[in-house]
C-alpha cells in the first residue's frame, strides 16, 4: 500500500492509464492513510463510501480507455467548498449539519475530470487565521516536527489541505487563499501550492470570506501535479460575476519550460524583522539556481511593500463582516433562541462565531461604520490601488518576482500571543498578492537548521500562471528537495 | 481615533453579537491594538488615488433579464432549523 502512496499525481495518473493500478486501489490506501494519520486532525468528514463508489466509476472509464485529467486520482476538498450532500461547515459551529443542495464549480469541475473525493478537510474558522487553530473541529498538526518534537501547526487556513498532501493522505486537495492561505501552509508543510489570478477559478459555491480577494487553488507534492490539478479545476463560470473569460493557458507544457531568457525581479522590501536567517539564505539560493538556469535577476522595487498588511486587515474584514451577515440562525446552521428576533440574530452569532470570526467581523463592522468609513475603508482601498500599481510597473519589466514564502518555518501549535497583530506577520509575503489579484505559488526548496521546510515564493503577471509553473519547476529541480516528513502515511512514526 | 466600551457594545449590536459586558474591555483593547497598526497608512499620501474596490479589470456581465432558476423550494429550506408551511419560521416581529 506504501508504494502506491509514493505515486505522484501524473505517475499515479498513467499507472492508472496503463492499468498497473486501479482507481479503487490508489483510493484505498489513501482512505487506510489518512486513518493512519487521524491524529493530526486533517479531515473534518471522511467521505469514504462515496470515494469507492466514485474510484469504481474511474475504473469502468478507465477500462475503456476514457478518463479525465485527473480520473481516478484521491481528492480532499478543504470543507470551505459546498459539496452536495456533504457537510460544508467552513469548520464553523455556526454551520453545524448544513448539508448544501448543491456543488461549487471548483468541485464539480474536478468531479467532471474524474478527482475521487476522499473527504472534507480542516481549516480555520471561516478561513480566518494562519494557523489552523481557530477551527471548531481542533487544531491540525503539521507532519513535520523540529528537534524539540513539540506539535507543529501546518499554517492556515488551509491547514488540513497542505498537512494532509504532506502527510500522504490525499493525493491533491484543494484550498483558497485570501492572504496566503495556500500559500504559507504550503511552505509550512513543504508542499507546492498556487493561489491562481483573481477571477481564474470560480467562487461559486465555497463560502464567501472576502470577496474581492478569495481564490480557490490546488495543493500538491510536486509542480507538475498542481499543473494537471490547476487545469482540472479551473475556468470561466457564468455563475460567479468577477470570473474571467480568459482562456487558461497549458499549464502542464508549461511545467518543461525553463526560465532561458527571463527576467525575475528581487523586491528589495521583501525582508522584516524577526525573519530566520535560514529562509534568507534560502531566498539567495533561489535566486542563484534561477541564474544557474538562464534567467536574468533584476533588483526592483514594490515600495507599498510595508502597507499590504494594514490595507488587508482593513479590507478582509469589512467584507468579511458583510459577507458574514447572512448566518443569522434563520436560514440554515445553527439557531439559540430567544423572545425577539433581534436577540436570536444576538445569541446565534455569539454562540456560533468563535472568538477570531468574531473579532474580525466587529472590526469589519467599525470600519464600515458611519464616520469612520472614509478614513479606514476608502483609504485601504486607495492604498489597495498603490500596491496594485506597484506591481503594474514592475511587471514591464521583469516576468515574475521572486521572494521568501513566509518569515519563518512552522511554529509550535498553541504558541502564546498576547497581541493579534502578531499572527497576522505571518502573511506579510502574500498578502500583495491578493490585493493586486495575482498568481502566486509556493515551492518547497529547503530545511531550516531545525529540519523544517521552508518555500519559496514567485508571484507573475495577472493570467500567466504558465510562468509560475515554468520557473517553478526549475526551482524544484535545482533544490531537489526530498525530504518527507515523520508523521506522514507509512512514515516512522 | 480610540474604542471605549460604550463603542464595542455599538458595533456589537450592529453586528447582531451578544457580547457580555465584562468582554467588553478586553475586546476595546483588541480593536485599539488592531486599529493603531492599521494607522501606518495613514503615512501614505494618497491624495488624487482612486479607491480600488474590485481587481478584475471588466465591469460586472450583463445578461437577458429572465428567469434562469427556480421552484426550488425545498432544496432553499433544506437546512432551515425552522420552518412551517413552506417558510421560514422566526420569533415573533410584530404584536
Amino acid at each position: 500500500m506504501t508504494d502506491l502512496l509514493e505515486l505522484g499525481a501524473v505517475e499515479a495518473r498513467a499507472a492508472l492509464a496503463a492499468r498497473d493500478v486501479s482507481a479503487v486501489e490508489l483510493a484505498s490506501a489513501y482512505i487506510a492513510a489518512a486513518e493512519e494519520t487521524a491524529s493530526q486532525n486533517h479531515y473534518v468528514a471522511m467521505t469514504a463510501e462515496r470515494a469507492l463508489e466514485m474510484a469504481a466509476q474511474s475504473d469502468a472509464r478507465l477500462a475503456k480507455g476514457e478518463g479525465g485529467l485527473i480520473e481516478g486520482l484521491p481528492v480532499g476538498v478543504k470543507d470551505l467548498f459546498c459539496t452536495a450532500g456533504y457537510a460544508s461547515t467552513a469548520c464553523s459551529h455556526i454551520l453545524d449539519g448544513f448539508t448544501p443542495t448543491y456543488e461549487s464549480t471548483v468541485t464539480a469541475n474536478l468531479w467532471r475530470e474524474g478527482g475521487v473525493m476522499i473527504g472534507k478537510l480542516n481549516c480555520d474558522e471561516f478561513a480566518m487565521g494562519s494557523a489552523n487553530e481557530t477551527s471548531h473541529y481542533g487544531p491540525v498538526i503539521n507532519p513535520w516536527r523540529g528537534k524539540d518534537g513539540l506539535d507543529l501547526v501546518p499554517g492556515g487556513s488551509s491547514g488540513g489541505s497542505a498537512a494532509a498532501v504532506a502527510a500522504r493522505s490525499a493525493l491533491l486537495a484543494t484550498g483558497t487563499d485570501t492572504g496566503g492561505s495556500i500559500r504559507q501552509p504550503a511552505a509550512f508543510c513543504g508542499v507546492v501550492g498556487l493561489k491562481p489570478t483573481y477571477g481564474r477559478c470560480s467562487r461559486y459555491g465555497i463560502v464567501a470570506f472576502a470577496s474581492s480577494l478569495d481564490q480557490a487553488g490546488p495543493f500538491s507534492r510536486n509542480v507538475a501535479d498542481n499543473a494537471l490539478m490547476m487545469q482540472a479545476m479551473a475556468g470561466f463560470d457564468e455563475k460567479d460575476s468577477t470570473s474571467a473569460n480568459v482562456p487558461l493557458q497549458d499549464l502542464t507544457k508549461a511545467v518543461g519550460q525553463g526560465v532561458k531568457g527571463m527576467k525575475i525581479g528581487i523586491p528589495s522590501e521583501y525582508v522584516m524583522d524577526g525573519m530566520d536567517p535560514d529562509v534568507v539564505t534560502l531566498w539567495q539560493q533561489g535566486q542563484d539556481w534561477l541564474k544557474a538556469a538562464g534567467a536574468e535577476l533584476v533588483e526592483i522595487s514594490l515600495p507599498h511593500t510595508k502597507y499590504a498588511l494594514p490595507a488587508y486587515y482593513i479590507i478582509a474584514p469589512a467584507e468579511a463582516s458583510s459577507n458574514l451577515a447572512r448566518y443569522d440562525g434563520v436560514r440554515y446552521g445553527l439557531r439559540v433562541e430567544a423572545d425577539t428576533l433581534d436577540e436570536m440574530y444576538a445569541k446565534t452569532r455569539a454562540a456560533g462565531f468563535g472568538e477570531e470570526v468574531q473579532r474580525r467581523i466587529m472590526i469589519g463592522t467599525y470600519v464600515l461604520s458611519a464616520g469612520y468609513y472614509d478614513a479606514y475603508y476608502l483609504k485601504a482601498q486607495r492604498v489597495r490601488r498603490l500596491i496594485r500599481d506597484d506591481f503594474d510597473t514592475v511587471f514591464r519589466t521583469v516576468d515574475a518576482i521572486l521572494t521568501p514564502a513566509t518569515p519563518t518555518a512552522a511554529f509550535a501549535v498553541g504558541r502564546k500571543v498576547d497581541d493579534p497583530v502578531t499572527n497576522f506577520l505571518n502573511d506579510v509575503f502574500t498578502v500583495p498578492a491578493n490585493l493586486a489579484g495575482l498568481p502566486g505559488m509556493v515551492v518547497p526548496a529547503g530545511l531550516n537548521g531545525e529540519g523544517l521546510p521552508l518555500g519559496l515564493q514567485l508571484l507573475g503577471r495577472p493570467f500567466d500562471e504558465a510562468t509560475l509553473y515554468a520557473a517553478g519547476q526549475v526551482l524544484e529541480d535545482s533544490a531537489g528537495f526530498t525530504a518527507t516528513p515523520t508523521g506522514r502515511a507509512g512514515g516512522q512514526s | 481615533m480610540s474604542v471605549d466600551k460604550t463603542t464595542v457594545a455599538k458595533i456589537a449590536r450592529l453586528a447582531r453579537i451578544h457580547v457580555p459586558e465584562e468582554r467588553q474591555e478586553s475586546i476595546a483593547e483588541e480593536l485599539n491594538g488592531i486599529l493603531s497598526w492599521v494607522d501606518e497608512l495613514n503615512e501614505v499620501n494618497t491624495d488624487n488615488v482612486e479607491p480600488l474596490a474590485n481587481v478584475t479589470g471588466h465591469g460586472l456581465p450583463m445578461r437577458e433579464d429572465v428567469v434562469t432558476d427556480g421552484n426550488r423550494i425545498d432544496e432553499v429550506l433544506a437546512n432551515v432549523p425552522e420552518t412551517a408551511g413552506g417558510f421560514f419560521v422566526v420569533p415573533k416581529v410584530v404584536e
